[in-house]
C-alpha cells in the first residue's frame, strides 16, 4: 500500500533521469478504423487488466439496490420465490390440479436460473447508453459496462441456491453428486448471458426504443423455455424444436441434474454449451466492433 | 518558458488528423424512427467535420494550450488524443498513461456515492486499486469534500462536481494530463488553488494539454499554443504571439461578440 512501490516512475521528486524509463512507457496509437474489429488480443488483454472496474461496478450496483443489507437480501431470494409460486398455482389451475412430479422444485429451480439470465439482459441493455458521462471521458473497453451487469446478476443468483437447496429436501428431492453437472450448466448460461446482454447493449445505442421491446422478448423467452413446462412434455417428433432456444437444453440439463437429480442427457449439454460459445462470439463481436463509435453516438 | 530542446522525446504526435462523425438530426434514434423512415426513404444524418488535417507535436514536459471559439473542434481533438473518439484520417500516438479532465467531469452515475464514482472512474482509467487507495485522502482533501464523499453525487452542487474532478485529475499523477474547458472551477478561492496547483504540474516534467477561454492563464502556463479555427490550425506557436492574433481576429469579426468574450475570459483566474 505504500506510494514509493506502486508508482515510482511517476514521483516528480525522484532523482532519476526523467527521459530514462522512456521505453518502458506504455505507447498508445490511435488509427482510423472502418466497421472492423479492433486487434482482439490486444483488446482482451486490455480487458482483462481492467476487470476490476466490472468487479467494482458490479459490487456497487448490487449494494446500492439495498442488497447490501440482510433486509435486503431477503428481497433477492423473495421476489423469484414469489413469482415462481405465482406460475405454480396458474400452471396448477390451467392443468385442473394435474402436474408432473416433483414440478414444483423444478419450476422454482428454472425460474431461479431464467432469473439470472433476464436480471442481466436488462439493465445490460441500458448499461452503455446509462453510462455515456463515463463512456465520453474515459477511454476503457466498453465491454465492460454489459459484463459488470452481468456479474451482478451472478451475484443476485447466489444466495438463491441455499434456498433451492431447502426446496429440494423439503419436496423430497435427493440432493447428490448429479447436482455437480449443475455447474457446467451455470457457466453455459453465464455465457449466453454475457453474449446477448453484450447484443442489446451495443443495439440500444442505435435504437433507444429497444427498452421498450425487451420486455416482451423477455417475456416470450420465459414462455418458450422449459421452465413451466417440461422437455419430456414435448411429443418426441417436435424435439429438435427445444434446440431453437438457446435457453432451452441449458433449462433441460438443468432441470435433470439439479431438481430431477439425474445426470443430464449430453445431447442438452453439448447442445447449450454451442448456443452459449456462439452467442458469446456473436454478441462479443457485434459489441466490439461497434464500441468504438458509441462516445459519438451518445 | 523557452520551448524545448528538439531533442526532447515527443509525448503526443498527431499526423494529419481528420476526424468527421455523423449525428442525427433526430434527438435520439428509435426502432419505430427507422421503420418510419426507411418507408419514406429519407436519410437524417449530418455529417460533421469536426477536425481536418491536424498535425503537432507536443515534446514531454510541455504544455500546450489550444484555443479557438465554440465548436472549433477542440474537444474533439482532445478525445480524440484520449483515446476515446478514434480518428477518421492520419495518426495519434500516445506515449505514457493520459489522465482525462474533460467538460463532462468526474462521476458517470449520479446515484452513486462520490467515493464510489471516484474509486469506478479511476478503475476504468486503468488505476489499481492500491493507487486509488494511496491518492484516494490526497483527492479528497484537495477537494475539500470531507464529509461529502459517502453522500450520491446527485446532492452535489456543480462546483463541487468539478472541484472533485480537477482533484482526481491532478492527483493521479499521469504522464500526460488532457484538461478540456476545466481551468476555473468552484469559487474564488478554489480557482486559484487550483490554478496555482496547475503551475506546480506545468513547471514539473509533466506533459500537459489545456483547452480554455482563460486567455491569461493561458498566457501564463503554455508553452505553446495552437488556434484552432473550423477544425483546422489557423496558427501555431509562442503563446504571447498567437493569443494577440486570436484576440485581434476576434475584434474584427463581426459576427461574434469577442468584446463580451474576452471580458470573461480575462476575469477568469
Amino acid at each position: 500500500m505504500s506510494t514509493d512501490v506502486t508508482t515510482p516512475a511517476h514521483d516528480p521528486a525522484a532523482t532519476h533521469d526523467p527521459w530514462a524509463d522512456a521505453l518502458e512507457r506504455e505507447v498508445n496509437v490511435y488509427e482510423p478504423h472502418k466497421v472492423g474489429l479492433p486487434p482482439i488480443g490486444d483488446y482482451l488483454r486490455e480487458l482483462w487488466g481492467r476487470r476490476e472496474f466490472a468487479f467494482e461496478l458490479a459490487r456497487t450496483r448490487l449494494r446500492t439496490q439495498n442488497y447490501g443489507t440482510v433486509f435486503g437480501m431477503t428481497w433477492l431470494v423473495l421476489s423469484p420465490l414469489m413469482l415462481g409460486l405465482v406460475y405454480f398455482l396458474l400452471v396448477s389451475i390451467i392443468r385442473g390440479g394435474h402436474r408432473p412430479e416433483g414440478f414444483l422444485a423444478h419450476l422454482l429451480g428454472c425460474i431461479f436460473a431464467y432469473y439470472l439470465f433476464s436480471d442481466a439482459v436488462r439493465p445490460a441493455s441500458r448499461s452503455v447508453v446509462g453510462g455515456g458521462r463515463l463512456i465520453n471521458n474515459t477511454a476503457f473497453p466498453r465491454s465492460l459496462l454489459p459484463l459488470a451487469a452481468v456479474g451482478t446478476s451472478f451475484m443476485r443468483f447466489l444466495p438463491t441456491l441455499p434456498v433451492l437447496a431447502v426446496i429440494l429436501v423439503a419436496t423430497g428431492r435427493p440432493i447428490d453428486a448429479n447436482v455437480l453437472w449443475g455447474i457446467p450448466i451455470i457457466v453455459e448460461i453465464l455465457l449466453l448471458t454475457a453474449g446477448v446482454s453484450m447484443f442489446f447493449a451495443a443495439l440500444q445505442v442505435y435504437f433507444r426504443d429497444l427498452g421498450n421491446f425487451l420486455p416482451y422478448l423477455m417475456r416470450m423467452w420465459l414462455y418458450t423455455s422449459p421452465i413451466l413446462w417440461l422437455v419430456d412434455q414435448v411429443p418426441e417428433q417436435h424435439q429438435w424444436l427445444v434446440y431453437l432456444n438457446p435457453l432451452a437444453p441449458m433449462l433441460a440439463a438443468w432441470s435433470d441434474a439439479v431438481t430431477a437429480g439425474t445426470a443430464p442427457h449430453p445431447a442438452w449439454l453439448i447442445g447449450g454449451l454451442a448456443w452459449g460459445i456462439v452467442a458469446l462470439v456473436a454478441g462479443g463481436l457485434f459489441f466490439i466492433s461497434r464500441e468504438r463509435e458509441f462516445a459519438v453516438r451518445l | 518558458m523557452a520551448t524545448p530542446a528538439p531533442d526532447v522525446p515527443k509525448a503526443i504526435k498527431v499526423e494529419h488528423v481528420s476526424i468527421t462523425y455523423q449525428t442525427a438530426l433526430q434527438g435520439k434514434q428509435t426502432l419505430v424512427g427507422t421503420l418510419s423512415r426507411l418507408r419514406r426513404r429519407r436519410k437524417i444524418v449530418k455529417e460533421i467535420r469536426a477536425v481536418r488535417d491536424v498535425s503537432f507535436e507536443v515534446p514531454r514536459g510541455s504544455v500546450l494550450g489550444i484555443i479557438g471559439h465554440n465548436g472549433a473542434g477542440k474537444s474533439t481533438l482532445v478525445r480524440a488524443m484520449a483515446g476515446i473518439l478514434p480518428p477518421t484520417e492520419g495518426r495519434i500516438e500516445v506515449h505514457g498513461r493520459v489522465s482525462t479532465l474533460l467538460a463532462l467531469g468526474v462521476g458517470f452515475d449520479r446515484k452513486l456515492t462520490g467515493r464510489q464514482n471516484v474509486v469506478l472512474g479511476g478503475l476504468a482509467s486503468g488505476l489499481s486499486r492500491a493507487e486509488l487507495a494511496d491518492k484516494y485522502d490526497e483527492i479528497v482533501a484537495f477537494a475539500e469534500l470531507e464529509e461529502f464523499m459517502d453522500l450520491p453525487m446527485r446532492t452535489y452542487s456543480s462546483g463541487m462536481q468539478s472541484r472533485l474532478a480537477f482533484a482526481v485529475a491532478v492527483t493521479m499523477a499521469p504522464d500526460i494530463l488532457l484538461i478540456d474547458e476545466a481551468l476555473s472551477t468552484g469559487d474564488a478561492r478554489f480557482k486559484r488553488k487550483s490554478f496555482n496547483k496547475m503551475r506546480e504540474l506545468c513547471s514539473a516534467d509533466r506533459t500537459i494539454v489545456i483547452v480554455s477561454h482563460a486567455m491569461k492563464s493561458m498566457r501564463e502556463l503554455c508553452d505553446e499554443v495552437i488556434w484552432l479555427h473550423k477544425g483546422q490550425i489557423k496558427m501555431y506557436g509562442p503563446p504571447q504571439k498567437v493569443i494577440k492574433a486570436y484576440s485581434k481576429f476576434f475584434s474584427i469579426d463581426v459576427d461574434e461578440d469577442p468584446a463580451e468574450e474576452d471580458v470573461v475570459s480575462e476575469e477568469d483566474v
